[in-house]
């Protein structure tokens, strides 16, 4: 699938590889949370970069300790209206200062890329007509949020008080 | 063996949101000038080729519903159906019963005896 | 009131474009209706049974004469000249054509209204106490407050996608006048031993298939605090609301599967992360920058008395008119319930007159109560004779605010897609049969609230008689339920038994009311009677039987 990270349209230094299949021999290894935990040391060893991806009723705070270790953390969207992963990411950023790549996969809509880049995520695997336009747009389709987010990102709170402090 | 239900087949129109009947490949306003289906077989093919439609972006969710003939002519069975064809029971000005009084639901006489009873309170 | 900046005004302007954008991927196929459908209804805009429907957000259901007067436009442009009011202070167009709506929402940004997350699994309008600004028993305003939740919830991106549907009250008196308890989540304002004030929050309300009553999550939040608080709330929500269930995914299921002492826990974790984070703090200069925008409208020392006019004016008074805390003022309620009429319905001209009318006597601020009716809450008594008679000329004057043909009925099956019953031909039925006013001040206060669902939107849980209208074999039926309340002493009314028919359930609310009349003692409403006998000589009487010997 097309992967977009950084605004661009990039190769995916990773690979995927389901449940019971072998890992390849080159690129980074993404497997599911069970798999990793049943080989961990055995990833770290041999497959690196290791990366997971958790079902959406998958709590990453299971993988705190792994973290510093993981190069990306893939979110699914089983279906669009599933948000829980809005919150994982979140946890992601901020609780746990994770500073690898936080991948959303699955079903999501144009319409919720500002929320996931909001909340913490950088990189989507998108649709095979998905374009640069349709990505830029999506982001940059509400200028300033009302609330904090793990973006980081200015609110209008902030903006109102800096505009009024330099009149 | 008991004759099919008569059917009819209604959709939403996605611009305006306006009830609509199917008619020989097409839709119409009005529920009196809709295909009425009394064999499932052609209900059915039916519905298949509104799909059309739906992928067209012309209407929305069509269906099948129950109807009835009486000497006052096609009437849903169901109240929404009724509802739907006519307009608000509470507003005769609003609605498809607005531009054409024939539309309104004729009060269906039954018997007090007759009616069902709610005899439970599950929903 | 509010008003919006250059901020807030861009804000409304690029969700109208973006809506633009969505309707014409819509319309182009580039989105199927099942992708449109949640983007559609986070702009409140519903297909039901005749045509789509929009939703209105009217924050905490306050509203200027220049919105009054958008809204009557709309109805008149966009609509069929008029529109209904809701149990959540919002108001509904029965009539629009989605093709219309960007334009619809591009001209209500003109007046600072939107229809953003009046529908959809977000976070909902923020409703308070109708009276806030003015009653003489509030500890303090909560539109301020509930102001700065609406910003702070406005496209959230970790609560766009919730289990399911959110929604937060604020209440400002000791008198629960917002139905606090029913909701998911609710703000009361208190004051602490120190005399500050801060927020008793409570979590898990809700009506529906399975009706809760919440509990204390927060027993005194800090004003700086609070964000951070709600935050946590819905983050726990988010996490471990039911997914798997439509039935069981709002947040009252989840806060009793945890428990109150569970749900604290981890509302705490949450809270105390988010607090030492700081960014959600609410600093001071911006509790008093919105304060300043509800800030009491500059009342003249009047005379505390109410002038006199004739018996329809004092009528009037006994039920319609509310204590202010100004000497010389008073709070008007506008019945939206003419006997027989549609409940919370306006036409455009009635919109039209009534923003003259505040404008000239209600020093241009009105209110949408969840009870359906409109509230003029500052006006000079010494006004109230000339308002009545304006009132009384546009049809609004009916004097029933509180008594049993102050009926809350939600739209039903004559115009809801969710429906199983029509709700709206039942309360006319009630209403003509109770239409006589000594009558209604003979029984006192009563409120019926009528839903045509399980999803409970005429809140008929939480009415003193409570009415669901369910299909049975295709026949609509009613069943009734007693001693509901949505004040502060709230309950859950109990299911009677089996439904009445249409042509049954005025005659059973007739009896319900005739065997109250029986057993009541002094001073006693309905409700209280209720709670004092149980439901078993109501059941006796509404189905036919005797009065119980007992009695």
């Amino acid at each position: 699938m097309p992967l977009i990270k950084g605004g661009q349209f990039v190769e995916d230094p990773f690979f995927f590889v389901p449940d019971g299949k072998a890992f390849p021999e080159e690129k980074g290894t993404i497997v599911t949370l069970a798999r990793f935990q049943g080989e961990k040391e055995n990833l770290f060893a041999h497959h690196t970069p290791v990366g997971v991806r958790l079902a959406s009723n998958e709590n990453p705070q299971v993988l705190k300790a792994d973290l510093p270790r993981l190069a990306v953390i893939v979110l699914e969207f089983p279906k669009f209206r599933d948000g829980r992963a809005f919150s994982w990411a979140r946890m992601l950023r901020t609780r746990f200062d994770y500073k690898g790549e936080i991948r959303a996969t699955g079903d999501f809509l144009f319409d919720q890329i500002a929320f996931m880049a909001r909340t913490g995520f950088d990189a989507w695997e998108v649709r095979q007509d998905f374009t640069l336009d349709e990505f830029q747009r999506a982001m940059t389709e509400i200028s300033h949020p009302y609330q904090p987010a793990a973006d980081g990102k200015k609110t209008i709170r902030e903006l109102r008080a800096s505009t009024s402090s330099g009149t | 063996m008991a004759a099919p239900v008569p059917q009819m087949l209604t959709a939403n129109r996605l611009r305006d949101g306006d009830v609509l009947y199917w008619k020989s490949g097409a839709w119409v306003e009005s529920l009196k000038d809709g295909e009425i289906f009394h064999e499932a077989a052609p209900a059915n093919a039916a519905l298949t080729a509104a799909q059309a439609y739906v992928g067209d972006n012309v209407v929305v969710n069509p269906y099948l519903f129950d109807v009835r003939m009486d000497a006052s002519g096609i009437h849903p069975v169901k109240e929404r159906e009724i509802i739907r064809a006519a307009g608000p029971s509470v507003r005769d000005d609003l609605g498809k019963q607005a531009t054409d009084p024939s539309v309104r639901p004729v009060p269906r006489p039954v018997p007090r005896a007759a009616q069902p009873k709610d005899d439970d309170v599950s929903i | 009131m509010y008003r919006y900046d250059e901020f807030d005004a861009r804000f409304v302007a690029e969700r109208v474009e973006q809506f633009r954008g969505q309707v014409a991927r819509r319309l182009s196929g580039e989105l199927n209706e099942d992708q449109f459908k949640p983007l559609r209804l986070m702009n409140g805009l519903y297909l039901q049974l005749h045509a789509y429907m929009l939703r209105i957000a009217v924050p905490y259901g306050t509203l200027s004469a220049k919105q009054l007067r958008m809204l009557a436009h709309i109805a008149r442009k966009y609509d069929k000249g008029y529109g209904h009011f809701t149990t959540r202070q919002n108001i509904q167009f029965n009539w629009p054509k989605l093709v219309d709506v960007p334009d619809i929402l591009a001209d209500l940004a003109t007046v600072e209204m939107h229809a953003i997350q009046t529908s959809g699994n977000c976070i909902r309008n923020v409703t308070a106490d109708h009276f806030a600004g003015a009653a003489a028993d509030e500890i303090e305003d909560p539109r301020p407050i509930a102001e700065i939740i609406r910003q702070w919830s406005s496209l959230h991106p970790e609560f766009s996608f919730l289990p399911r549907k959110f929604k937060i009250a604020v209440g400002g008196s000791p008198n629960d006048r917002a139905a606090l308890k029913f909701h998911d989540m609710a703000l009361e304002i208190v004051k602490n031993d120190a005399g500050e004030t801060g927020y008793r929050v409570y979590v898990g309300g809700g009506m529906g298939r399975t009706p809760y009553i919440g509990y204390v999550v927060g027993d005194f939040v800090a004003k700086p605090d609070i964000l951070a608080f709600l935050e946590s709330v819905m983050r726990v929500y988010n996490e471990q609301g039911r997914r798997d269930n439509l039935y069981k995914s709002r947040i009252k299921i989840l806060a009793n599967a945890l428990g109150p002492d569970e749900m604290r826990r981890q509302t705490m974790v949450e809270f105390e992360e988010i607090k030492k984070a700081g960014t959600l703090q609410v600093p001071r200069e911006e509790l008093h920058r919105i304060d300043a925008y509800f800030a009491p409208p500059e009342f003249e020392p009047l005379p505390d008395e109410m002038p006199a006019s004739d018996v329809d004016f004092e009528n009037w008074l006994k039920t319609n008119v509310a204590k202010h805390r100004a000497p010389g003022y008073a709070i008007a309620t506008i019945s939206l319930k003419p006997i027989g009429g549609v409940p919370g319905d306006a036409t455009h001209e009635q919109l039209d007159a009534l923003a003259d009318l505040m404008d000239r006597f209600g020093m241009s601020e009105i209110r949408v109560s969840h009870e359906q009716n409109l509230v003029l809450p500052h006006v000079k008594k010494r006004d109230l004779p000339a308002i009545f008679a304006r009132l009384k000329e546009l049809g609004l004057a009916t004097p029933n605010a509180g008594l049993i043909t102050d009926i809350i009925a939600c739209p039903g099956l004559d115009y809801c897609d969710l429906a199983n019953a029509r709700s709206i031909p039942i309360a006319q039925k009630i209403s003509e049969r109770f239409a006589d006013l000594d009558r209604q001040h003979h029984i006192g206060e009563l409120k019926i609230k009528i839903s045509g669902c399980i999803n409970a939107c005429g809140h008929h849980h939480a009415g003193h008689i409570g009415i669901l209208g369910v299909d049975k074999k295709g026949v609509e039926f009613y069943q009734l339920q007693l001693g509901g309340s949505g004040a502060e002493d709230a309950s859950i009314g109990e299911i009677m038994g089996p439904g009445f028919g249409q042509d049954d359930i005025a005659d059973a609310v007739e009896r319900v009311i005739g065997c109250y009349l029986e057993l009541r003692k002094d001073g006693e409403r309905f409700l209280d009677t209720y709670r004092r006998v149980g439901m078993t000589p109501f059941k006796n009487v509404a189905y036919g039987q005797d009065l119980h010997a007992a009695y």
